[in-house]
């Protein structure tokens, strides 16, 4: 196994292999927005004047 | 009809089966003795400028089509054209969509079979044939039938049918429990077991050392090298045939063209993210292929072999004549052969139920079968391709004849239509926002002239490649015509008759989905005329 054999299987798996954990970690981490329901208080007007 | 409501139940899941799909016996067997051949430095170069500008743009672009069409309610080849090609000749572009994955299936589940068929084999001892590799491909020539049309249905040699049967069986029973109980259930737990068992292999082999102290050459260390040691990059990259080598193993690895991504696709909603999705089911394939594919077979045949055993040996060659005496040359060869052909088997038929999934999809919503009428009138069809395959077993030529001008040529087309259709007729503007509705990555700026522009042509230069020398049989060095053996088969002096009745076969197939596509596009007329103002669309979502 010459230095450049090194360098190429290394670039090559370390490429795939990054890439691939990379997504399965976007993928899995992932949470969907969840829907919130705002109570009374949360609603801004915007017709009241500050105190 | 329509009215197939089916969507998959969790994003791992459509990933996975999508990954399932892609990953096949090409990423264990076919990749490691491309790279080998054409000298892993060049070849990687132009294998991941494939990937770049071929591989992922296409996946994107079929995701996106897929997902675009399933919202109209179609989930099949003829159907999403019908919905993406407002013509009434539009849905007949789609019959490539269904001809690939069944005419792929006929052959491809023997194949299957021959995998857990070794599997057993090692496990019951009867593959320890001795240290010549003649045993091996004698005892895999008279197992597949390769030494006379027939035999494997005669007694006494008819192993191979009957695991076809039992995979057979096993297809259409996931298949008829439908996307999210059969598909998805499956492809949750046999690509992480695939993942899982080739890793064990990879430790294997890599732990090997050298095996045979008189042999000091044949190391774990030299076989990577055989495999991954660079030669006159420069001189490689201006070899035309190793970039058909690399682009052809990209498109095929990644299953793209083959119609079963936009039926996949087409069972999302529109707030499903497909980019990342895509490239996630990209990078499982990519992954499987050079970090485990590539580090497992060519090292491990080498040890044992040296270079002059894998020299020459094509896919077939590899996997089931050279890497049985491989295994059986390992410490608890039972284990590790065992091991190696059932991920194999896990490979193939996460790939051969993606092929059915087109198909059903069409009976269902074109002729308005129910899921078992449907599974049924498939599985009768492929029954016929797969009894056909195996009787003509000689030299593998129906197989041969029909992976090449299906699993091939037809491949190309699609491909080549899907991304055109993105970039040109779906228009790259439109494509682009639908591909990025739900999104949770944005695809790259800089893609979008290779979608537009670069795949198209560079995938048509491939295939004109691809044409010149498998089927013009171009001689650069001479630039001299010798049309190949798969056209003499057809047309030769000396024709063959089972390469032309596997002809008339897949001919027969065509005509078929053609009319009953033909019956499909006016049942979606009726239905629409019959729903006054409604839209296509809303009585198929109904």
């Amino acid at each position: 196994m010459t230095t450049a054999g090194w360098i190429i299987m290394g670039l090559s798996v370390g490429l795939v292999t990054s890439l691939f954990i990379w997504c399965l970690y976007r993928v899995l981490a992932y949470k969907p927005p969840v829907d919130k329901l705002h109570g009374i208080d949360d609603i801004d007007t915007h017709d009241v004047e500050p105190d | 009809m329509p009215g197939n409501k089916e969507r998959w139940s969790s994003r791992l899941g459509v990933i996975l089966a999508v990954a399932g799909s892609a990953v096949g016996l090409g990423n264990f067997l076919r990749f490691p003795g491309l790279a080998a051949q054409y000298g892993s430095g060049a070849f990687m170069i132009a294998y991941f400028i494939s990937l770049l500008i071929l591989g992922i743009p296409i996946c994107w672009a079929e995701w996106t089509l897929g997902r675009y069409a399933g919202r109209q309610g179609f989930h099949s080849s003829p159907g999403i054209f019908h919905a993406l090609i407002r013509h009434p000749l539009g849905k007949y572009v789609g019959v490539l969509g269904m001809l690939i994955p069944v005419v792929i299936y006929m052959y491809y589940v023997y194949i299957e079979a021959w995998c857990v068929g070794y599997a057993v084999f090692f496990l019951s001892g009867h593959l320890n044939l001795g240290g010549d590799v003649a045993a091996y491909g004698d005892f895999w020539s008279r197992f597949v039938g390769a030494t006379e049309n027939g035999l494997t249905f005669s007694t006494g040699h008819n192993q191979a049918v009957m695991f076809l049967l039992l995979v057979f069986t096993l297809n259409f029973l996931l298949i008829y429990r439908g996307l999210v109980k059969g598909i998805e259930f499956f492809c949750k737990y046999a690509m992480p077991a695939l993942i899982l068992l080739a890793i064990i292999v990879l430790v294997r082999v890599l732990t090997l050392g050298t095996p045979d102290p008189t042999k000091p050459d044949q190391s774990v260390l030299n076989g990577l090298g055989y495999m991954w040691n660079p030669g006159d990059v420069w001189a490689q990259l201006r070899n035309p045939q190793l970039w058909l080598a690399a682009s052809g193993q990209i498109f095929f690895s990644l299953s793209v063209g083959f119609g079963i991504v936009i039926t996949y696709a087409s069972y999302l909603t529109r707030r499903d993210d497909i980019v990342l999705s895509g490239l996630s089911a990209s990078s499982a394939n990519e992954f499987c292929e050079v970090a485990l594919g590539g580090l497992i077979t060519v090292p491990a045949a080498f040890v044992f072999l040296g270079a002059a055993g894998i020299v020459g040996q094509g896919t077939f060659g590899l996997g089931f004549k050279v890497l049985p005496l491989v295994f059986s040359k390992m410490p608890a060869p039972w284990l590790f052969g065992a091991m190696f052909f059932f991920l194999l088997f896990l490979a193939a038929i996460t790939s051969s139920l993606s092929m059915l999934q087109p198909a059903i999809a069409f009976l269902e919503e074109g002729l308005g079968l129910n899921r078992k009428q449907s599974v049924a009138f498939l599985g009768l069809l492929t029954a016929i391709g797969c009894v056909f395959v195996v009787y003509f077993s000689k030299d593998l030529k129906a197989l041969d004849t029909m992976d090449f001008w299906v699993g091939t040529v037809c491949i190309f087309m699609m491909a080549t239509t899907l991304i055109i259709l993105f970039g040109w007729g779906l228009g790259l503007e439109r494509g682009w926002k639908e591909a990025h509705y739900g999104a949770e990555m944005r695809i790259p700026d800089f893609f979008k002239p290779i979608i537009k522009f670069v795949s198209p042509l560079y995938l048509m230069g491939v295939f004109a490649l691809f044409l010149l020398f498998n089927v013009f049989g171009w001689d650069p060095a001479t630039g001299r015509f010798e049309p190949t053996a798969y056209v003499r088969d057809l047309i030769g002096p000396e024709p063959s008759t089972v390469a032309r009745l596997s002809l008339v076969l897949m001919a027969i197939v065509v005509v078929f989905f053609l009319i009953l596509i033909g019956t499909a596009g006016k049942r979606w007329q009726k239905i629409k005329a019959q729903t006054g103002s409604e839209t296509e669309t809303e009585v198929i979502q109904r």
